[in-house]
C-alpha cells in the first residue's frame, strides 16, 4: 500500500479515537444539567471522566500534529480556511478543560455554577462544530488554484453541514448518557439509562438522513457497509439500554461512532479536501502529502509507539473501572487535593 | 495593523503566556516526584505533606499550561498557513511525535496521579509523577527541535517544484547543534523556575509557622528548593555560554544585535547597560566589561565579533535585498536592536539575581535558623518571578533576534502568514484569545494565592479500616 494511503488511514484512526473517547466526555458535560439534580450528583458525573478527559483530548492534538506532518497542505488549507469555527472550538476547549480542574477549588456556589455553565457550553460547541467541519470537508468547499480556502464563514453553514453537526451532537449526547449509565450507581444511573433510549431514537433519525445524504454524494461500497453497520450499532445500543445491559449499550454507541467516522473517511478517500470551484485545485492524499522520506520516519514512530499508548491508556480505564455513586463523593468541602490514603 | 502584524502579536502573546506555565510544570513535576520518592524512602511524613501541598499548586498551574498549549498546536495552521506549507515536511514530524510520545504520557499519568491515591500502590503512584516529568522532558525536546530547526535549518533540501523544504535527514533535525545546546538551557532554566517557586512559598510559610514540626518542614522545602535553584543556575550559565558560540556561528547578526555592536571589533566588550537610542548614530554612555563579548561569542577574550553594519552587507550579498519589504527597509536584515539588547541583559541579569538570592537564603537558613528581617521576605516573594521573567525575555530575545526571518535564511516572517487571513479574522482571534487569557490570569492568580495561603495540610486520620472498600469515599474527587 502507498504510504500516503497508510497515513490517510492512520489519520482516520486518530479521529476515530478522538470522537469515540472525547465523544462521551462531551456528552457527560452536556448532560450535566439534565441528569444531575444537585451538586453531589454533578460531582459524580464530573468524576467519571476526571482522570481521563485530558488523555482523550490528546487524540485531537495528535490528529492535528499528524496531519501537519503527513499532509502539510491539508493542515494549512483546513486550519486557515475554517478559521472562525476553529477559534470557537479552541476557546470552548480552553474553558471546559479549566472548568473540570477549577470548579472544586473554591467552596462557593456561584463560582461552581459558572464553571458548570462553562462545562456545558464548552462541550456543546465542539460537539456541534466538529460535525459541521467534517461535513463541509466531505461536501467540498471553495478552494482556489493556490490551495487557499476562499469561501468565508457563512459558506460553512449550509444545511448538509448543519445536519452533520446535529448528528455528531446527538451521537455524543447518547454516548455520554450511556457512559454515565455504565460508570455510576444509584438514581443517576437509572436516569441516564432511561434518557439514552429517546436519545438513540432522535440520533438514529438524524444519522440515517445525514449518512444517506453523504452516501448519495460521494459514497463508495465500503462507506455504505460502514454506514449500515453504524446504524445497526446505534439501534442495538438503544435496545441494550432498554434491556438494562449498559456495557453492551455503550459498546454499541462506541462502534456506531467509530464506524460512522470510518465511513466518512472511506467516502472521502482519495480526496482529503475537495474543491467546489471549477478552476480550483482540490486536495488529495497525493498532492497534499509530505515526502516519502517523512512518511517513512513517521510510520516507524507510529508503529512503535501507538501500541504503547493504547496499552497504558487502556490500563487507566481499568484502574478507574469502579462505578461512582453519591456516597463516594467526599463530604468535606470540595476536596481540592488528595487527602491521604 | 495588517494581518501579519496582528498574527505576530497573537503568536508572541500566546507563546509567552504558554511559557509562563510550562517552566513551572517542568520544574515542579521533578521536585514533587523527588519529595514523593523521599517520603517512600524515609517514611518521614513531612515529605508527603510537601508532596501534597505543592501537588495542589502544581495542578492549578498545569491546567492552564495544557489549555494554552492547544492553541499553540493549531495556530500554525490558522495564522501561518504559508509557513506550514513550506515547512510541514520537516517541522510537522517533531510536532506529531511530541503529541504521541509526550502529551499522551503526561496527560494519562497525571490523571492517574491525581485520582490514583487509593487505587495504586505507593511506589506506582510515585512512578506516575516521574512519568509526568519524563513526559515534560520529551515534550520540551521535540518542540525545541522544531524551534531549533527554525533557528538553524538542517537535514533538508529545498524542492523548487513544490516550493517546499523537504526533510532528507531526520537525525540531523533531531540532533541539530542548536538543539543540543538549547534543550539543556531551557530545561535547566525550567528547574530554576520551579525551584524558585518552591523557595518563595516555603520561606513565606517558614516565617509564619507556629509549630516546630512545620518549621522543620518548610525549612526542608526552602533548602532543597534553593539548592536546586543554585545548581540549575550554574548549568544555565554554562549551557548559555555554549549557546552564545553556536549562535554566533549560525546567526552572527543575533550576537551583534545582543550587544548593539555596529562596527566589527576585536576584542569586543560587553556593556552592562547603555544609555541612548542604540541606533548606532551617536556615542552612548555605557559601562563595559572588556573582552567579554568576544569571550561569549568565540570563547577567547580577544576574538573578532562582526558588527551589524558589516553583517548587513554580507546578508544582502547572500540573501538579496528583499527580506520582506513591508517590515524591513530593503536590504535591512537588522532586528529591533533595543529589544534584543535589553532582553538579553534582562534574561542574564534576572537569572543571576535569582541565584544570588538563593545563595543568601541558603546561608540564612543554615543549621536550623529561621531568617527574620523584612528584606528576606521581600527577596523570597520576588524570587519566583525572576527566573519566570528571565525565561520570557530569553524567548523574546531568541525569536525577535531571528527576525526578519521565520526560518533563518529561508523564509521571512512576512511571507509566512496565511494569505487568506483577513484583518477582521485576525483581530477577532487576537482579541478573543487575549481577553480569555487575561481573565484566566486573574482567576489563576487568585486561586494560587488562596491555596498558597492555606499551607501544607495536616495528614488526615486514616479511615475506619473495617468499612467495606467499595463504600469508602474517593481519596480524591473534583
Ligand atoms: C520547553 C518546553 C515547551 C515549549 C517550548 C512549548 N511547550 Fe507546550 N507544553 C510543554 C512544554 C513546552 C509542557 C511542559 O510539556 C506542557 C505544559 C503543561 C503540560 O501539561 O505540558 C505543554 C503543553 C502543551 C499542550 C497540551 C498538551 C495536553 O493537552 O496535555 C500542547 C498542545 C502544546 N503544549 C503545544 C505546544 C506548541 C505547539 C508549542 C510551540 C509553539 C509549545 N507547546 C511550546
Ligand atoms: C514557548 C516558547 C516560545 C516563546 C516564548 C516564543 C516567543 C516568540 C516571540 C516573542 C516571537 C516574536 C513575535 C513577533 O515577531 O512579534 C516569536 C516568533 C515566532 N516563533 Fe516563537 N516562541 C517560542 C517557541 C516557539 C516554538 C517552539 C516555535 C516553533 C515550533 C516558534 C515559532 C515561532 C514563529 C513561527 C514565529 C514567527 C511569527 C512571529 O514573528 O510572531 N516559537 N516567538
Ligand atoms: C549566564 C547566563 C545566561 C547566558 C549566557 C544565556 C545565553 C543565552 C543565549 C545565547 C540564548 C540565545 C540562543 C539562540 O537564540 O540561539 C539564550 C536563550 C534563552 N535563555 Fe538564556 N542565558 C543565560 C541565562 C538564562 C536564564 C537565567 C534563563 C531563565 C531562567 C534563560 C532562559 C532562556 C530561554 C528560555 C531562552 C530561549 C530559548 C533558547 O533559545 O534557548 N537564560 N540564552
Amino acid at each position: 500500500m502507498e504510504l500516503t494511503t497508510v497515513w490517510f488511514i492512520l489519520i482516520a484512526v486518530l479521529w476515530i479515537g478522538y470522537f469515540t473517547l472525547e465523544g462521551f466526555d462531551f456528552g457527560v458535560g452536556m448532560l450535566m444539567p439534565v441528569l444531575a439534580r444537585n451538586d453531589t450528583e454533578r460531582r459524580v458525573m464530573i468524576n467519571t471522566i476526571g482522570p481521563v478527559w485530558d488523555g482523550n483530548e490528546v487524540w485531537l492534538l495528535v490528529a492535528g500534529g499528524a496531519t501537519f506532518a503527513a499532509f502539510p497542505e491539508w493542515y494549512a488549507t483546513l486550519f486557515s480556511g475554517f478559521y472562525l469555527p476553529l477559534l470557537l472550538i479552541l476557546i470552548a476547549l480552553i474553558v471546559r478543560g479549566l472548568a473540570f480542574e477549577y470548579r472544586a477549588k473554591r467552596d462557593d456556589d456561584r463560582w461552581r455554577a459558572r464553571w458548570d455553565l462553562a462545562i456545558v457550553i464548552g462541550s456543546f460547541v465542539p460537539a456541534l462544530l466538529w460535525g459541521v467541519a467534517f461535513a463541509n470537508i466531505l461536501r467540498g468547499v471553495p478552494i482556489d488554484a493556490d490551495l487557499e480556502y476562499v469561501g468565508g464563514f457563512f459558506n460553512l453553514l449550509n444545511p448538509y453541514a448543519l445536519l452533520g453537526g446535529l448528528t455528531t451532537l446527538g451521537l455524543f449526547v447518547t454516548h455520554g448518557a450511556l457512559f454515565i449509565a455504565l460508570k455510576t450507581d444509584g438514581e443517576i444511573r437509572h436516569r441516564a439509562r432511561h434518557l439514552a433510549v429517546p436519545c438513540v431514537a432522535v440520533t438514529a433519525a438524524l444519522a440515517v438522513v445525514f449518512l444517506a445524504w453523504t452516501q448519495q454524494q460521494t459514497g463508495t461500497a465500503g462507506s455504505a457497509v460502514a454506514f449500515v453497520a453504524a446504524a445497526v450499532g446505534l439501534v442495538s445500543a438503544g435496545l441494550f439500554a432498554r434491556a438494562g445491559r449498559e456495557g453492551r449499550a455503550f459498546a454499541g454507541t462506541f462502534l456506531a461512532i467509530a464506524l460512522a467516522v470510518g465511513g466518512l473517511f472511506l467516502a472521502l478517500f482519495p480526496d482529503v479536501m475537495p474543491t467546489t470551484l471549477g478552476d480550483g485545485t482540490g486536495l488529495t492524499t497525493t498532492n497534499a502529502a509530505a515526502t516519502a522520506y517523512t512518511l517513512r520516519i513517521m510510520t516507524v514512530v507510529a508503529v512503535l509507539f501507538t501500541p504503547v499508548v493504547l496499552l497504558y491508556q487502556g490500563w487507566t480505564y481499568w484502574v478507574f473501572r469502579k462505578r461512582i455513586a453519591v456516597h463516594h463523593i467526599p463530604t468535606t468541602a470540595p476536596a481540592a487535593a488528595p487527602t491521604g490514603r | 495593523m495588517d494581518p501579519t502584524d496582528i498574527a505576530r502579536w497573537q503568536f508572541a502573546i500566546t507563546t509567552v503566556y504558554h511559557f509562563l506555565f510550562v517552566p513551572i510544570t517542568i520544574g515542579l513535576s521533578a521536585i514533587i516526584a523527588g519529595y514523593e520518592i523521599t517520603w517512600l524512602r524515609t517514611g518521614n511524613e513531612q515529605w508527603l505533606r510537601l508532596t501534597k501541598f505543592f501537588g495542589k499548586l502544581f495542578l492549578i498551574n498545569v491546567a492552564i499550561g495544557i489549555v494554552t498549549g492547544i492553541v499553540q498546536e493549531f495556530q500554525f495552521g490558522m495564522n501561518w498557513s504559508d509557513y506550514s506549507r513550506f515547512v510541514g515536511d520537516v517541522f510537522g514530524a517533531p510536532l506529531a511525535i511530541e503529541g504521541l510520545l509526550a502529551f499522551f504520557l503526561e496527560s494519562t499519568f497525571l490523571g492517574l496521579w491525581i485520582f490514583g491515591w487509593d487505587r495504586l500502590s505507593p511506589k506506582l503512584h510515585a512512578a506516575c509523577m516521574v512519568l509526568v516529568h519524563v513526559g515534560t522532558l520529551f515534550s520540551s525536546y521535540f518542540i525545541l527541535a522544531a524551534n531549533s530547526w527554525m533557528q538553524n535549518p538542517v537535514g533538508f533540501a529545498y524542492n523548487p517544484d513544490t516550493g517546499r523544504a523537504e526533510m532528507n535527514d531526520f537525525a540531523a533535525v533531531m540532533f541539530n547543534k542548536v538543539q543540543l545546546v538549547t534543550f539543556p538551557h531551557v530545561v535547566l532554566s525550567a528547574y530554576m523556575t520551579g525551584a524558585a517557586f518552591v523557595v518563595g512559598i516555603a520561606l513565606w510559610h517558614l516565617r509564619r509557622a507556629t509549630t516546630d514540626v512545620d518549621r522543620v518542614l518548610y525549612r526542608a522545602a526552602v533548602r532543597t528548593g534553593a539548592g536546586v535553584v543554585l545548581v540549575a543556575a550554574l548549568g544555565v550559565a554554562i549551557s548559555g555560554d555554549f549557546q552564545g558560540k553556536i549562535m554566533t556561528e549560525v546567526q552572527p547578526m543575533k550576537m551583534a544585535a545582543a550587544e548593539g555592536l555596529y562596527e566589527t571589533e576585536d576584542p569586543a566588550d560587553f556593556s552592562l547597560f547603555q544609555l541612548g537610542t542604540l541606533d548606532g548614530e551617536e556615542e552612548t554612555f555605557s559601562i563595559k566589561i572588556p573582552g567579554l563579548l568576544s569571550y561569549l561569542a568565540t570563547g577567547a577574550p580577544s576574538g573578532e565579533v562582526e558588527g551589524i553594519n558589516d553583517l548587513r552587507e554580507r546578508y544582502r550579498a547572500e540573501y538579496g535585498s528583499d527580506p520582506g519589504a513591508a517590515y524591513y527597509s530593503p536590504g535591512d536584515y537588522t532586528p529591533v536592536i533595543p529589544l534584543t539588547y535589553w532582553t538579553f541583559r534582562l534574561m542574564i541579569g534576572l537569572g543571576v539575581a535569582a541565584a544570588v538570592i538563593a545563595m543568601w537564603i541558603l546561608w540564612l537558613t543554615r543549621a536550623g535558623r529561621t531568617p527574620q528581617g523584612r528584606g528576606v521576605l521581600t527577596a523570597a516573594v520576588a524570587l519566583p518571578f525572576l527566573p519566570l521573567l528571565a525565561n520570557s525575555f530569553g524567548w523574546i530575545f531568541t525569536e525577535m533576534g531571528r527576525q526578519p526571518w521565520a526560518v533563518f535564511g529561508l523564509m521571512t516572517t512576512e511571507h509566512s502568514v496565511s494569505p487568506g487571513l483577513s484583518t477582521g479574522e485576525a483581530w477577532t482571534s487576537l482579541i478573543a484569545l487575549t481577553a480569555v487569557y487575561a481573565v484566566l490570569a486573574v482567576i489563576e492568580v487568585r486561586l494560587l494565592l488562596t491555596w498558597i495561603a492555606k499551607g501544607a495540610d495536616q495528614l488526615p486520620v486514616p479511615d475506619d479500616p473495617d468499612r467495606a472498600d467499595d463504600d469508602r469515599p474517593l481519596a480524591f474527587a473534583y
